[in-house]
């Protein structure tokens, strides 16, 4: 038999002066289970809670309901002080008459019977509550960032410097990611590797850090504090622990004729490479479709001048497993191809370019040492004209539909940096809006029209196409209301950007949602902007939207607190309140599975007895508690009625309805 | 609409509200703390996620003899659980239908987004929906097929 405890909260005069509490504690006295009611001014007070432990122990009570303020308020409140009583935290429930009754009432008689009525339905609940146990799961005390760019670097340091390990899986054969390619920085200007490169060494020397570069995730298990993660080495057909970066190799490798990714095809390195002078690890990398000994078995050119016999031809990939306690993901995000634009004539035209390949033609370190040359004839141009929002802000399915966000601001930059070097250049720029928000930034713009004299048109680009060698740009001129056509030697792009396509692998492995774009989505736009929806889970950097360094840089440092937050706690608590299948009415559907946001959902062949010694294998589903959120999506979606919430049983709301209509 | 309409001048609809707990019940307890009243016939039950109820809850409201049920949830893309709300808002449109097809007027029950800040919408809210109900008038269809009381 239940033994019910009822406390009715004066709350001062903010439930009493409209809520005859006297009389609410008095009728409630009568309820079948009720065997104590008792009304106090304050019941969150010292007194007040040691009234309810009190009555806990003397009428050996077996569940509580506080009249009092919404549970929002003191509920933990309430549940610390029956537990401290010997009482399970969760057979406490709140009946909220201050917020939903005494504050919005006026009519004493009306307030004081609703009060009634909120004080039964709490106490059907109540009646119906299980004690409950918070889980408890271990936290690993490591961290793994996926991707290597200026994201998943800071992210890296931070964590590490407040002690912890930290891996950083990177798909390529250095860490470094975009800012790596760039020449110069917006709104400061200083040289991009001058900033990047000192972290990257941070990285490499750091002994809470280790670089898992040319590797890829291939599997996560587990959940937050609890992942397990398998990680595919590449081969790179090179020793790492061997090769100690001389290049010898490079010089010698006759396959010479690979498009050079890290300065966007814009010239060419051997078969085997170290991506850039600066890289991080400073290693050779076999590219195995270029290699003429992996291709044909001839050469080996490499492996008879490596001093210190690194080159491996017979290298597999590898896997590694480890554990961690916390994921960022920070994969950062590639240009758009294209191919939906002829009309910019990108592919016919050695000289229409997109605005990264410009920051590796102005890099020093660069296909042309930093000298402005356009690519078709080795010139320097006379009139550039960039074009903004190529595939960015685009609804016509061709594009993309947001903004890309860095262009304006890089494009101004170009345009400065071009009239800074080559005083004799015209530069054009195409735009539509203006779009510079931030410190520093529209100055920053407005330097390169009213400083540098970079010629701002607002207006669309129709077609670039080519007419006796020279590039003609046909274009509006909004302003002037007018058709334009500016004959060019250089065009550049300003193409939009996307998050780095495997990100949808990465999202599916770590049940991470993704947008519509392909960015992955935040727990909470505003309130939680750095966590995915998946507990243990950061974002860090464009992967989760088109963002600049120093936003990028802000945000990892925001997912690096979150995660030493995270990796400090021996332990977490879990949430009790979870879904739990009735293992005898599941029928395996599935369906469950299919609408849970956070994968909590598995099935497992059981064997059930049927009587009479025989047994049945059935597939149930199982849910893992440390997993679920408790939203309740599945319960309401199973067809058997087999699922139900821990705390929100359909029995207790079904009740709560009963007891609000029982009036 | 209107062929269930009652002459009784007093009538006053017992109404059940199912409120989510990261937004819609914040949000009450802000109409609360603001002391923007709405009538007293207003009874909340709290839910983690609107997707947490189950459209039996509502039969059964109105089987127990409720007039109007009300379901608040967070704003679409909102949602604590980052996509109840949209399971809410597909079992809630079949709900309606087959409402409808028991005749029990689809106007006594509504799915409104309420998020924690929303004090004020809350509050709109609910006197509206209670002025729709009472010019319903009481809830007869289902308590009338009701085949006994409670379990
Ligand atoms: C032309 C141009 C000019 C710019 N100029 C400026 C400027 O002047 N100032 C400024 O503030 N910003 C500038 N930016 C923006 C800047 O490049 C980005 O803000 C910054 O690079 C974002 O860093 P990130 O780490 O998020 O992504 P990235 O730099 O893209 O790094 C992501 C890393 O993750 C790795 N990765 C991807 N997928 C996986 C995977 N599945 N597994 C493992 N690793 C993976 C990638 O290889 C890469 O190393 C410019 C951008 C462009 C395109
Ligand atoms: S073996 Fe391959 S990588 Fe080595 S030198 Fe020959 S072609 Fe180049
Ligand atoms: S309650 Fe929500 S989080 Fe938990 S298993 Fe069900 S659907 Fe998944």
């Amino acid at each position: 038999m239940q033994r019910i405890g009822v406390f009715i909260c004066w709350c001062g005069s903010n439930i009493a002066a409209t809520v005859d509490v006297v009389k609410v504690a008095e009728t409630i006295k009568n309820e079948p289970g009720v065997v104590f009611a008792a009304n106090y001014q304050y019941m969150c007070s010292e007194n007040g809670q040691q009234l309810i432990k009190q009555a806990i122990k003397e009428h050996n009570l077996t569940g509580i309901v506080v009249g009092a303020c919404s549970p929002r308020m003191h509920e933990a409140t309430f549940r610390k002080a029956a537990e401290e009583a010997g009482m399970n935290p969760y057979m406490v429930e709140i009946a909220n008459i201050r917020e939903h009754c005494s504050w919005i009432h006026k009519d004493m008689e009306e307030t004081t019977e609703k009060a009634v009525v909120l004080v039964r339905t709490a106490i059907a609940k109540v009646k119906l509550n299980a004690p409950l146990m918070a889980g408890e799961s271990p936290v690993i005390k490591r961290a793994l960032v996926i991707g290597g760019g200026i994201a998943g670097i800071q992210a890296a340091l931070d964590i590490a410097d407040a002690g912890f390990e930290v891996d950083i899986v990177e798909k390529n054969a250095t860490i470094g990611g975009r800012m790596a390619q760039l020449d110069k920085t917006f709104p400061t200007l200083d040289c991009s590797a001058c900033i990047l490169t000192p972290k990257m060494v941070d990285c490499a020397q750091h002994e809470k850090i280790d670089i898992l570069s040319y590797s890829e995730v291939e599997e996560v298990k587990g959940f937050v504090g609890n992942f397990n993660v398998k990680i595919r080495r590449k081969a790179r057909y090179v020793d790492e622990s061997k090769c100690t970066g001389c290049k010898i190799c490079m010089e010698k490798c006759p396959a010479k004729k690979g498009a050079n990714e890290f300065n966007m095809g814009l010239d060419n390195r051997p078969a085997i490479h170290i991506p850039f002078a600066q890289a991080i690890p400073n290693v050779a990398v076999i590219d195995p479709e270029q290699c003429i000994k992996l291709k044909t078995g001839k050469c080996g050119i490499c492996q008879k001048f490596c001093g210190v016999g690194a080159i491996d031809y017979e290298q597999k990939d590898t896997f590694v497993e480890r554990q961690y306690g916390a994921i960022v993901v920070a994969t950062g995000f590639k240009p758009i191809a294209l191919d939906n634009f002829n009309e910019y004539g990108y592919a016919d035209n050695k000289d229409v370019i997109t605005s990264l390949e410009l920051e590796r033609l102005m890099n020093a370190a660069g296909p042309t040492g930093g000298v402005l040359l356009r690519p078709s004839d080795k010139q320097h141009p006379k009139v550039i004209t960039f074009i903004q929002c190529v595939g960015s802000r685009d609804s016509s399915g061709c594009g993309k539909p947001y903004c890309s966000k860095i262009c304006c601001m890089y494009t101004a930059k170009h345009a400065m940096l071009i009239r800074e070097k080559y005083p004799d250049t015209e530069v054009h720029v195409f735009y539509i809006d203006v779009r510079t928000p931030g410190k520093n930034y529209d100055e920053f713009h407005r330097r390169a029209v009213e400083q540098y004299g970079v010629d701002y048109i607002k207006g669309m680009v129709g077609k670039v196409y080519n007419e006796n060698g020279k590039l003609m740009v046909q274009g509006s001129n909004l302003i002037d209301n007018e058709q334009i056509t500016i004959e060019s030697d250089l065009v550049v792009l300003a193409t939009a950007i996307e998050p780095e396509p495997s990100v949808r692998k990465i999202a599916t492995l770590l049940t991470a949602s993704i947008d519509t774009n392909n960015f992955l989505t935040e727990s909470h736009a505003k309130l939680r902007p750095v966590e995915s929806p998946t507990a243990g889970v950061y974002l860090a950097g464009v992967c989760q939207g088109p963002k600049d360094i120093p936003e990028t840089v802000s945000q990892a440092s925001a997912c690096a607190a979150k995660v030493i937050g995270l990796l400090v706690k021996d332990k977490l608590k879990t949430n009790p309140c979870v879904a739990q299948p009735d293992e005898n009415m599941c029928n395996g559907c599935g369906q469950c599975a299919n609408v849970c946001p956070y994968g909590a959902i598995t099935y497992v062949d059981k064997e059930f007895r049927l009587g009479g010694g025989k047994t049945e294998i059935r597939r149930v589903a199982t849910v893992n508690p440390a997993v679920c959120q408790g939203c309740g999506a599945c319960t309401v979606t199973c067809p058997s009625g087999a699922m139900d919430l821990k705390g929100f049983s359909s029995k207790q709301i079904m009740s709560e309805v009963e007891a609000i209509c029982k009036m | 609409m209107q062929d269930v309409k009652t002459e009784k001048k007093e009538f006053t609809p017992n109404i059940v509200a199912f409120c989510c707990n990261w937004c819609s019940y914040a949000g009450a307890d802000l109409a609360g703390s603001s002391r923007l009243s709405y009538p007293a016939n207003v009874k909340i039950i709290r839910v983690p996620c609107s997707c947490r109820v189950n459209p039996m809850f509502v039969l059964k409201a109105f089987q127990q003899g409720a007039d109007g049920v009300i379901l608040c949830g967070c704003h679409p893309g909102d949602c604590h659980y980052v996509t109840g709300n949209y399971y809410t808002r597909r079992r809630m449109a079949l709900l309606y239908s087959f409402l409808n097809y028991m005749g029990i007027e689809k106007a006594r029950t509504r799915l409104e987004w309420v998020s924690a800040a929303e004090g004020q919408r809350f509050s709109a809210v609910m006197n509206d929906f209670v002025k729709t109900v009472t010019e319903l008038g009481e809830n007869k269809r289902l308590t009338d097929l009701r085949v006994k009381e409670g379990e």
